[in-house]
């Protein structure tokens, strides 16, 4: 591994170990510059291959064929020089100054490593931020024993846990089916998977069906889908759902209430894992100051981007999930083409060069997306649960309402960031992740505006909390960092 | 493109900040017809994301009488606006961290009262101590007033701006004024979006863009365009109810009653005035959470988990900028507030008020004319 010229201070700066970033960092630093990746995590992978180095799941079949791919991106990685700065949270990236003395335009990256805060210079920074799951407001989904099954499928790879006593899982997208499989392999109990994907979607969908029929993910995910519903009950066109405590308002949960054909039924449940897709985390984007704009298809909010992910800010760049929806094989994709457009910018490569480099992973990337316009079609979540009823909480942190943010529109707020002044939804520590699209979402029907028109939070550094004290001591001098960072 | 809207106002107030929303409130409540011009949407800037500090203590000497009678507009402020603005009244209180920082705010309560301001008095650390039990050790007293508090900045201007919309007033939000002329004894204001509007009297109270209204009448002032950063952690158990600066360093501490804990004092980011946008300098919020972490020892484990500033306009002089213009008749000011406008809203939409309806004010003005720039 090759040093950075200083501890603090390379060419580029990736942000996020999954499958985009792996391939970005990997790339660039193989082409000579000084490359460092950042991430959360102890491990590498993101979460598609998280803990792809270490899960005590060691059964293959359990996660599947495509889980470890992720492992073949490591090697690359190792062999490229670039430096893996693991449990390293960014909580700020800066755009370069405008009035800068000396005419450079360094961007400045606030993290935080081994508890002590820190800042670092870097040239060019590669958002790989990944993917979230889309908010799933229902009445009670703040009850103890309902979660998302994004955050399920995180403790079966890093812990092989799976959840014990009845266990219904509700909504709709690939990511749904894949758990339930993986469950499935695993040996764990599922009661029942209720599917909230609206029959009208099929007709929306299917003139997308001949470019899906050409998707690598047809085969696989056929597979996968009959799998599950040979093993399991599956109950379809569910329109509403409700998670109850065991106790008048609370408890821990008891049962999940859905409604199919106009009927309410009952089912006991210990565990509800709901999940109705992902959508791009864009916070560290957003927060950075990168335009972004409304995507009707995958209705959600993504970074505007060029075709090699540079954003409206000099110097960032973005690649993966968190510039819009397309996989990991695409992430991965788009991490190199990343990578390539970062290196001639920083005059390390030739635009010709550039491009060569580019055109096989551009056909590869174009792959890896195919049949994703019928995917996010068919699996648009339904209005009921995007813009859910007046006594649903929408925002977690602050138990804010959609009934609180309708009366907020009553009193004149026209978006996001007025109801945030106003109700302060949005304003605890997940900033907006859990509570964002719904708001725009409630805000947008309430007005009978577009989403877009009405638009989404302003958000702000620093994007992942830190304490007082890391702040407190924010190193001042480059002799301070080396010694923070030296130990 | 000409408005439509009829009929036409007597006066046109560009700001839809609550110096703009207090101004056009207290001109509806004596029946005059109101429009106010707003760039982008009411609170958007420094009234919308201030520290929400309701403050008398500590105020410039020019501004104590106008704070003075804004605090008692605060303490009835929802017979004023039909909304308590989540206004509460715990006090204010300047820490001393040395003997001789405790000898100049005795000086500063002489020297109030010997103007005959008595809100202001010294604390000795038995009495910071229980007024404020979390404070450092090594405090050893302190300036307080005990009538101050904090509102909620937001929720605030709304309430002005929706009072002022139950008496007349309108609000025009999304267009920046581009031109302002005075013909006939008519001003002309034009919008960026197209619109114009005619009304025999303007008020300037665009905040960090008033320097260019006042440009506009061959009024120039030496405005500087500020971002003074805030930051806010999660919530804690409740600790203190005061609001808490400090005597030798810049410092804003204030509780929220839902736990969180705002930490501000005017320590600057960077404005990018014409993008609507501000930019954090972490090395100065990093001065910032270490006061805290010296004054507070309780608060070095909290979670920051956001931080933010405004755009906000300073005066040279750091004192606002309160009257008739000294070029053109028909004109008024009320901007330049430099970071310590949000307590005088109320009294300062009066007193425009006052000087259009009556031709003059009962408060001492003077200090803050426009033509103290002029060379």
């Amino acid at each position: 591994m090759s040093p950075p010229k200083s501890n603090f201070d390379f060419d580029i700066a990736v942000v996020g170990a999954g499958p985009a970033g792996l391939a970005a960092a990997a790339l660039a630093a193989s082409k000579g510059a000084s490359v460092v990746l950042l991430d959360e995590q102890v491990e590498p992978g993101g979460q598609i291959y998280r803990a792809v180095t270490e899960t005590p799941v060691r059964d293959r079949k359990v996660l599947g064929p495509d889980y470890w791919h992720g492992a073949e991106l490591l090697g690359p990685l190792r062999d490229s020089g670039a430096v893996h700065w693991s449990g390293t949270t960014v909580w700020s990236v800066a755009r370069p100054r405008e009035d800068a003395p000396d005419g450079s335009r360094p961007i400045q990256i606030g993290l935080s490593r081994n508890g002590a805060a820190s800042m670092l210079t870097v040239r060019h920074v590669i958002l790989a931020t990944g993917a979230l799951e889309r908010p799933f407001p229902i009445p009670g989904w703040t009850l103890p024993g309902v979660l998302g099954a994004g955050a399920a499928q995180v403790l079966l790879k890093t812990s092989g846990l799976v959840p014990s006593g009845a266990t219904v899982m509700a909504g709709s997208g690939p990511l749904l089916w894949l758990l339930a499989w993986q469950y499935l392999q695993a040996g764990a109990r599922i009661d029942a998977i209720l599917d909230t994907t609206p029959k009208q979607n099929w007709r929306a969908a299917l003139p997308m069906l001949p470019g899906f029929l050409r998707s690598p993910y047809l085969g696989k995910g056929m597979k996968l889908m009959l799998d599950v519903r040979r093993k399991l009950t599956v109950i379809g066109n569910v329109t509403a759902l409700r998670a109850e405590g065991g106790l008048a308002g609370g408890g821990t949960l008891k049962s999940v209430v859905y409604t199919r054909n106009g009927t309410e039924h009952r089912l006991p449940a210990d565990t509800l894992l709901l999940h109705q897709g992902v959508i791009p985390n864009l916070n560290l984007a957003n927060a950075t100051g990168c335009a972004q704009r409304w995507d009707e298809q995958q209705r959600c909010w993504r970074p505007t981007t060029d075709e090699w992910g540079a954003t409206s800010v000099e110097g960032v760049s973005l690649a993966g999930d968190g510039a819009g929806i397309g996989g990991a094989r695409a992430a991965e994709e788009a991490g190199r083409l990343a990578a390539l457009d970062a290196l001639h910018r920083l005059g390390r490569i030739g635009r010709e060069q550039r491009d060569q480099s580019a055109a096989p992973v551009r056909a590869a990337l174009d792959r890896a997306l195919t049949g994703r316009a019928f995917l996010d079609t068919l699996y648009t979540p339904a209005e009921a649960f995007r813009v859910p009823a007046d006594d649903t909480i929408v925002c977690r942190c602050e138990e804010i309402t959609a009934g609180a943010v309708r009366e907020a529109v009553r009193l004149g707020c026209s978006g996001p960031n007025q109801a945030k002044s106003f109700l302060r939804c949005g304003m605890g520590p997940c900033q907006g992740r859990l509570c964002g699209p719904t708001v725009t979402e409630v805000i947008a029907a309430e007005r009978n505006v577009s989403p877009a028109e009405v638009g989404y939070y302003r958000l702000r550094p620093p994007v992942k909390p830190i304490t007082l004290a890391e702040l407190a001591a924010l190193p001042k001098t480059d002799a301070d960092i080396d010694a923070v960072f030296k130990h | 493109m000409t408005a439509t809207a009829s009929p036409k106002p007597d006066v046109i107030v560009i700001g839809g900040g609550l110096h703009g929303c207090s101004a056009a409130l207290h001109l509806s409540m004596r029946g005059v017809r109101v429009l106010v011009l707003e760039k982008d949407h009411v609170a958007r800037h420094a009234s919308g994301v201030n520290a929400g500090g309701v403050r008398q203590l500590g105020r410039h000497v020019a501004e104590v009488p106008l704070t003075v009678a804004s605090m008692a507009l605060w303490h009835g402020i929802r017979d004023l606006v039909d909304d308590d603005c989540g206004f509460e009244s715990h006090g204010q209180i300047k820490v001393a961290e040395t003997e001789a920082e405790l000898e100049t705010v005795r000086a500063r309560v002489a020297e109030l009262g010997a103007l005959g301001f008595t809100h202001e008095e010294v604390i000795g650390q038995d009495e910071l101590r229980s007024l404020v039990p979390a404070i450092a050790d090594h405090c050893v007293g302190a300036l307080v007033s005990r009538g101050d508090g904090a509102a909620i900045p937001f929720r605030t201007t709304f309430a002005f701006r929706r009072k002022a919309i139950a008496l007349g007033a309108r609000f025009q939000e999304g267009g920046t004024v581009t031109r302002l002329a005075r013909q006939g004894g008519m001003w002309t204001v034009e919008t960026a979006d197209g619109n114009r509007f005619e009304a025999p009297v303007v008020v300037n109270a665009a905040g960090a863009w008033a320097d260019r209204i006042a440009a506009q009448v061959g009024e120039p002032v030496p405005l500087e365009v500020i971002a003074p950063m805030l930051m806010i952690t999660a919530r804690v158990a409740p600790f203190i109810k005061p609001v808490v600066g400090a005597t030798g360093r810049t410092l804003s501490f204030k509780q929220f009653p839902n736990g969180t804990v705002l930490i501000g004092g005017g320590l600057l980011g960077r404005a990018v005035r014409d993008e609507n946008r501000t930019e954090l300098d972490f090395s100065q919020v990093s001065v910032n959470a270490r006061t805290v972490w010296d004054l507070f020892p309780c608060m070095r484990g909290a979670t920051i988990v956001r931080s933010w500033a405004g755009i906000e306009a300073r005066m040279p002089d750091q004192i606002p900028v309160i009257g008739p213009s000294g070029t053109e008749p028909d004109l008024y000011h009320s901007f330049g507030f430099s970071a310590h406008g949000f307590q005088l809203g109320p009294i300062v939409g009066r007193i425009t008020a006052d000087l259009i309806t009556a031709g003059s004010t009962d408060l001492p003005i003077a200090p803050f004319r426009i033509g103290r720039f002029a060379a």
